[in-house]
């Protein structure tokens, strides 16, 4: 009997990989992609070879390796790592591969975890890649095996991109049976295939281009897309992806006889789109983001000469930003037809500020841990440059100090120590002390300092180094001494990696020391040039699994005068009384000290035994 | 309320980053597969999860998409009393709630930002508008042996409502709690259903 089994999506994508033969999967993290390697890396038994690379282009790079030898690989990256991994994306379309290759994209509607909300579609778009868009977890997991298929008949890689809502959502998921046979490595050489000198790539820009009608061909007699004419209905429902499950809620709710086409591929099925068109008098199309779907129906009734009209984001009532839902997709409904609309709040919970209940809901945002050592480092960080220096940051759980006032750019990726760079060039005089975490600068932060330091930029770097990476779930990295499966490997030294690129003064200092913080930034402060403070303490979350116990700290409230220095470092398990004007600690408390080291009252000390 | 031919029963899970919300939500999920029904579910996680607020929908009987639409949901299920609030929108107006009375203060209150609004106004405030079961689910969790079990109470409380059996929802506590705590999670699920069924 096969098996049903209740599955987060990103594991029901997993699921897929391993029932489709995969051999190496390589990816960097980056939310809502990053359980896919997560789980794939911790299964007792594997078959395939797994890393967390350092970046999404090492990471494609090391996929495309395998795939030109013939093996099966997959890459999995958020979308904005499509943009690390674009420069050999792009060109890997023309080489091909030989035996099959999956990018694995999770796009972030709504912006949920991300600093855009990019639409990988377009990519699929712009480098000619065939690109698969799920509706439902099963249809992932499903998709999975059908894309190393299709991806060794046209030798070509090809996109797969879930959403937030399939990466993050859970459902049933049926298990399919796992490929017992695999290629084999076998590396051929063909230099007029594999080295894109201008003379090769000519070539095989043409042979791409003519590749194009076979992957239609392909994707119009693919399971991913389903037509539904109604022969009593002049009214036709295009959806793609999640967007489709959506639209079929609605049209429930409604009781809409409409034609429709749930589409799952890109580039989309010509022929249905086709058959839709001439079933209709008007068709709308609903898709989360960008019109991509949109613009090919407009394209493919044109040339049809079809009278139809075809509603949609472009000019129409179909939102083009943030996630859809089946309530959007009803009002959306209930405008083109002429229903009656119901007002709906367009968005509900933290940003929702309309209070039907009249009681004003305190805002809720996410915050550093209790004891993170990001606070303490932002806390003397501010203390030794001052409020008015220049703060830029990056990617990372130090991103939530945008609360502390030190953090006053984010980016992308790697962008903290380039920014600092560009305003010192600029000619900016005000101090610039800049901060990324020890993923992040292993991922491009890097190639900033190298930067930073050849140019002679006169700022701090500052890498806040709590061995991880911590937001998108503790993934290791190349300072920890471990790989994905656990194995034990090269602790690669931050300090020594700095001193490697060049860096004249590189200090470790543990932050939750403050007073030798603040002296390690004063020097940085002073120096002349590239100065790199890497403030070096476990994550919390970190140490508590691995062990790790302190003991906590307690305010003794007949010393405490409210002076709310302690308040102020904004730790969650610090509390303060307005009427009674103490602060008190509650259970939250880590132990890592730092407000009984600011407290100049001597309040704040540890429990004890 | 979940429509016919669209979802059987729709609730919606609220809290705080760090209450066991997805746990929660996968007791509740694994039993309806058990159940033989499909299950749709959507999480908060990465970014949200540091102390935010959170929330989860889960709809049985759904082969849909997983977001439950506004006033849609059977029961709303409230690991602390705020969030009871943020969300009630979701909750169908002949919905239920039921929530914990714990409140767990967020820093922009401890630091002095804002004010915590009175926990028995904010219950007040629901019984207005819908019914409602509040109890300190964080006392019966320790009742039972440890605080953290208060997700397990809150499932306890919902299993009265859910189209699911009672012996399938233990089977999903013990299967999915950590070995060492199934004696006090399975405790705490017992309070949790008998405070809901009084």
């Amino acid at each position: 009997m096969r098996k049903r089994e209740y599955m987060l999506g990103n594991d029901a994508i997993a699921r897929g990989i391993v029932e489709g033969g995969a051999q190496v999967i390589s990816g960097y993290p980056g939310t809502p992609s990053s359980e896919i390697i997560g789980t794939l890396a911790s299964m007792k038994e594997r078959d395939f070879y797994v890393e967390w690379s350092v970046n999404e282009k090492v990471a494609f790079e090391v996929a495309a390796g395998a795939a030109m030898a013939g093996v099966r690989s997959v890459v999995t990256m958020k979308h904005v790592g499509l943009n690390v991994a674009a420069d050999p994306m792009m060109t890997l379309a023309y080489t091909g591969i030989k035996g099959s290759m999956i990018i694995i994209v999770a796009d972030d509607p709504s912006c949920h975890s991300s600093q855009n909300e990019q639409d990988t579609r377009r990519y699929s778009q712009f480098s000619l890649i065939p690109c698969l868009d799920p509706s439902t977890p099963q249809e992932a997991k499903d998709m999975i095996p059908y894309a190393f298929e299709l991806s060794n008949r046209i030798q070509m890689p090809v996109i797969f991109r879930p959403t937030t809502r399939i990466s993050h959502g859970k459902s049933d998921v049926m298990l399919g049976t796992v490929t017992q046979n695999k290629p084999v490595a076998d590396f051929r050489k063909e230099l007029e295939r594999w080295v894109m000198i201008p003379k090769n790539a000519r070539i095989r820009h043409i042979h791409l281009l003519g590749l194009q009608e076979e992957i239609l061909r392909e994707l119009e007699n693919s399971p991913w897309n389903e037509l539904e004419i109604r022969d009593d209905a002049r009214f036709g429902v295009i959806a793609s992806g999640i967007a489709s499950v959506y639209a079929k809620e609605a049209l429930l709710k409604l009781g809409i006889n409409a034609s429709f086409l749930k589409i799952g591929t890109y580039p989309v099925p010509e022929n249905q789109v086709r058959t839709l068109i001439s079933n209709s008098d008007r068709v709308l199309v609903l898709e989360e983001m960008e019109p991509v779907v949109e613009e090919q129906v407009r394209m493919i009734a044109q040339q049809a000469g079809a009278a139809v009209e075809i509603i949609g984001k472009m000019q129409g009532p179909v939102p083009r930003i943030f996630e859809l839902n089946a309530d959007i997709c009803a009002d959306v409904l209930a405008e083109v037809l002429g229903l009656e609309r119901t007002a709906v709040p367009s968005d509900v919970g933290e940003d929702f500020d309309y209070n039907a209940c009249r009681i004003d809901l305190p805002m809720r945002p996410p915050v550093m841990c209790p004891g993170c050592s990001h606070r303490a480092t932002f806390h003397a960080m501010k203390k030794v440059y001052g409020k008015d220096a220049i703060f830029p940051s990056d990617i990372g759980c130090y991103t939530l100090g945008i609360q502390s006032g030190t953090v006053d750019t984010t980016l992308c990726m790697g962008g903290s120590i380039t920014v600092a760079s560009g305003m010192y060039q600029a000619g900016e005089k005000k101090p610039i002390c800049c901060s990324i975490g020890d993923s992040t600068f292993f991922h491009t932060g890097m190639n900033g300092l190298l930067n930073a330091i050849y140019n002679k930029a006169d700022i701090t770097v500052t890498i806040v180094d709590n061995r991880i990476t911590a937001m998108t779930g503790h993934q290791p990295n190349p300072g920890m001494g471990k790989t994905a499966t656990g194995e034990d490997t090269v602790e690669v030294s931050l300090e020594a990696l700095c001193r490697g690129l060049g860096a004249g003064f590189v200090e470790v200092v543990d932050p939750y020391d403050l007073e030798r913080t603040e002296e390690v930034f004063r020097r940085a402060k002073d120096y002349r040039g590239t100065s790199v403070v890497i403030t070096k303490q476990l994550c919390v979350i970190d140490a508590k699994r691995a062990g790790i116990r302190r003991r906590p700290f307690i305010i003794d409230a007949e010393k405490c005068t409210g002076c709310r220095i302690c308040v102020k470092l904004g730790c969650p398990a610090i509390e303060f009384d307005t009427k009674a004007k103490k602060a008190s600690i509650n259970i939250m408390c880590t132990g890592c000290g730092v407000c009984s080291r600011m407290c100049r009252f001597d309040a704040i000390s540890e429990v004890k035994k | 309320m979940s429509a016919p031919g669209i979802s059987r029963f729709d609730l919606v899970i609220a809290g705080v980053g760090g209450q066991g919300a997805i746990l929660a939500s996968d007791i509740i999920g694994k039993a309806a597969v058990k159940e033989n029904m499909p299950v749709r579910a959507a999480e908060t996680h990465g970014m949200a999860q540091r102390g935010g607020s959170v929330v989860n929908h889960i709809r049985l009987g759904c082969e849909l998409g997983s977001m439950i639409p506004l006033k849609g949901a059977d029961v709303l299920l409230a690991l602390e009393p705020s969030e009871a609030l943020r969300y009630l929108e979701y909750l169908a107006d002949d919905g239920i709630i039921i929530v914990n009375t714990d409140p767990i203060l967020p820093v922009t209150v401890t630091s002095g930002l804002c004010a915590y609004p009175d926990v028995g106004e904010i219950i007040s405030t629901l019984r207005e508008k819908r019914k409602v079961t509040a109890f300190n689910a964080t006392e019966a969790a320790k009742e039972a042996g440890n605080a953290q079990s208060m997700n397990v109470v809150m499932v306890g409380a919902v299993s009265n409502y859910l189209p699911i059996s009672v012996d399938i929802m233990m089977e999903c506590v013990r299967e999915l709690v950590p070995p060492k705590t199934i004696d006090i999670n399975i405790r705490a699920f017992e309070i949790g259903r008998s405070v809901a069924q009084g």
